[in-house]
């Protein structure tokens, strides 16, 4: 029994989220005595997938081709290198790709699936995980009655593990033929840090005012290394793009650090937030909801505090 | 022009969600059930889509029991057609799924929409795997929608960006915010909401898809501890405490 991880690459550079699904895997194939293996597809190179040793995976298949790929493809492609191996488990990260090719998987080998997983079976026999439900405002322990399952998992949720093996790769080939959709073109923003799988967030809300005043968000973001995000009513009103707005009906993050500056901290702010790690409020109200699901809090005008706050962590990085 | 709006039914977004029966169970006393967030947008396109199009008609799905037949008359009220409620326990993506799939092989539609994901369970599973089932292809999330004849133009999610595509109907199409505007949404009027009363809700009986999991029971997270609040004049106190007690920067 083998459980098979899918490895997401931007232009040829595996995704930190695809080092947390192999990580998974490989706690996943100890968990329940079977063996771990990748499959990467697409131009990779061989010293970008021997990355994959740092997190103990020791297989990988690397399917040649496929310059364009799409959901659609990759299912059809994961699910030829699973029934060649065997495979009863097969893992994506939480990623939009994750998300597409998952369900169309799980329906091809006759699997089962659960998303937002966010750790190893508590049990094998049956196998009974815990999922996040409710947007972030609940847990819920899943039991899978199928001997096959697909597993997507909650981005940053798991993390990602290092143990240190060798790794084989074998070349192969796989079709994946799916023309039912037509790509046209990608508009990506590529300067910017991808909001879904950043590791800090600065998020501003309506405290801010008016889309002119984001300027000193982009340099805290810019300083740390940070996506940006904002909250519902920002993206409503055209400060900034729907791609940014988290929360129950907009993206659901858990970032290390996510840092809220004017955001009152609504329940369904927080639903999408509430999971990262560290958070940090700065309010001018001290009596604003989001203190309460804070960690650090800072009671002040934003447009005071922030410029300071960029200053001195641009003096801890030199 | 045939579409399919497929709704769920989850708690409002105010609620404070809590368990019962050992958590085993929603606590849903006093829950108000609305129809999910995602599946508005659609409701909505699919709408804007009947009106550009004379002959347009719209029928709204729901797999589960009588109970859920308030929300079912709002999206009615709303401006759907007309309404099939399947019959059964929503209790799995896939069973959900394996449901719509089994009504649209005998009833075909040439657009289906799903939201992108129902925002009680968090499975974003139905769009892709209805799509599967049904061996058409599927775009969720869904931010752009056009159609021109048999063929459609779609805007997709992708991590980073978007994505533009073309497809030949019939598709399932997954639906948020950005497949129309949050303003372009609509609430029921009172012609709407009496129009709705005398529209079809068309109840069938499950085929029986069976379910490949259930939920054991459920956890709340643990609460926070209390938050340390820091002076506004020493943001240096901040860096450290990030630098050297949380570790995150
Ligand atoms: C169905 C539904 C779904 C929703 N989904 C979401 C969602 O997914 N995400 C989301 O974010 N919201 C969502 N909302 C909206 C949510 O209820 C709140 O309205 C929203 O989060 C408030 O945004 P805000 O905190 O930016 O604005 P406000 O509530 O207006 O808060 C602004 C805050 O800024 C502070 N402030 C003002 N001036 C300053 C200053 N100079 N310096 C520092 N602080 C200052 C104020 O004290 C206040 O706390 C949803 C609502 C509904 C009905
Ligand atoms: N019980 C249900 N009845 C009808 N449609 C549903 C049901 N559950 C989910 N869906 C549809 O599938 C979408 C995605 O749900 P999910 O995959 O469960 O997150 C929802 O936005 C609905 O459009």
């Amino acid at each position: 029994m083998s459980v098979l991880v899918y490895i997401e690459h931007t232009n040829g550079i595996i995704k930190k989220n695809a080092l947390e699904a192999a990580s998974y895997a490989v706690a996943y194939a100890e968990k329940t005595n079977g063996s771990a293996l990748g499959v990467t597809i697409g131009n990779v190179s061989e010293s970008e997938i021997k990355k994959l040793g740092n997190v103990g995976l020791e297989k990988v298949f690397n399917v040649g081709g496929h310059d364009y790929l799409n959901h659609q493809k990759v299912a059809a492609i994961m699910a030829d290198v699973a029934q060649k191996n065997n495979s009863t488990t097969y893992i994506f990260s939480g990623s939009s790709e994750g998300k597409g090719a998952g369900p169309r998987l799980a329906v091809k080998m006759g699997a089962g699936i659960v998303s937002e997983v966010i750790e190893v079976p508590s049990s094998t026999s049956p196998i009974t995980l815990v999922k996040k439900a409710f947007s972030g405002k609940g847990y819920a322990n899943i039991q899978l009655n199928h001997e096959k399952n697909v597993i997507v998992l909650s981005t940053n949720a798991f993390g990602v593990h290092e143990k240190s093996v060798d790794v084989h790769i074998e070349n192969i080939s796989s079709e994946g033929n799916d023309t039912s959709l037509t790509h046209q073109s990608f508009d990506r923003d590529t300067k910017g840090i991808s909001l879904p799988d950043a590791e800090l967030v600065v998020s501003a809300g309506r405290g801010l005012k008016g889309a002119e005043n984001w300027g000193m968000i982009e340099e805290l973001a810019e300083t740390l290394g940070a996506a940006t995000a904002c909250s519902k009513p920002v993206s409503d009103i055209g400060w900034r793009g729907h791609h940014e707005h988290v929360g129950q009906t907009g993206i659901a993050i858990s970032p290390n650090l996510y840092i809220a500056i004017g955001i009152s901290g609504a329940i369904q702010h927080l639903a999408g937030v509430s999971s990262s790690k560290t958070i940090v409020v700065i309010n001018i109200d001290p009596e604003a909801p989001f203190f309460k699901a804070a960690d650090y809090g800072i009671i002040g005008d934003a447009f005071e505090v922030v410029p300071k706050l960029n200053a001195a962590i641009k003096a801890i990085k030199g | 022009m045939k579409i399919l709006v497929c709704i769920s039914s989850v708690p409002d977004t105010t609620t404070k969600i809590s368990f019962t029966n050992n958590n085993t169970a929603l606590q849903s006393n006093g829950v108000q059930f609305i129809i999910n967030p995602n599946d508005e947008f659609g409701l909505t396109k699919a709408l804007h889509i009947k009106e550009a199009n004379p002959g347009t008609n719209v029928t709204v799905l729901h797999v589960g029991p009588n109970s859920s037949d308030p929300v079912i008359r709002k999206a009615l009220a709303i401006g759907a057609d007309d309404a099939v409620r399947i019959n059964v326990e929503a209790i799995d993506p896939l069973q959900v799924a394996g449901e719509i799939a089994h009504y649209v092989k005998a009833n075909p539609y040439d657009l289906i929409i799903t939201g992108k994901e129902s925002i009680d369970y968090n499975g974003a599973i139905v769009a892709h795997a209805l799509g599967e089932m049904l061996g058409i292809p599927s775009v969720s999330p869904c931010i752009g929608l056009s159609i021109n004849g048999s063929e459609a133009s779609l805007t997709g999610v992708v991590d980073g960006g978007k994505e533009e595509l073309t497809a030949s109907l019939p598709i399932v199409v997954g639906g948020q915010k950005g497949l129309v505007e949050e303003k372009d949404l609509r609430i029921p009027n009172m012609r709407g909401i009496m129009q709705a009363r005398t529209k079809p809700l068309n109840v069938v009986e499950a085929s029986g898809s069976k379910e490949a999991q259930k939920v054991v029971n459920y956890d709340t997270p643990a609460p926070k501890a209390a938050c340390k609040i820091v002076d506004a004049n020493n943001v240096d106190e901040l860096v450290r405490l990030l630098q050297n007690e949380a570790k995150v920067i």
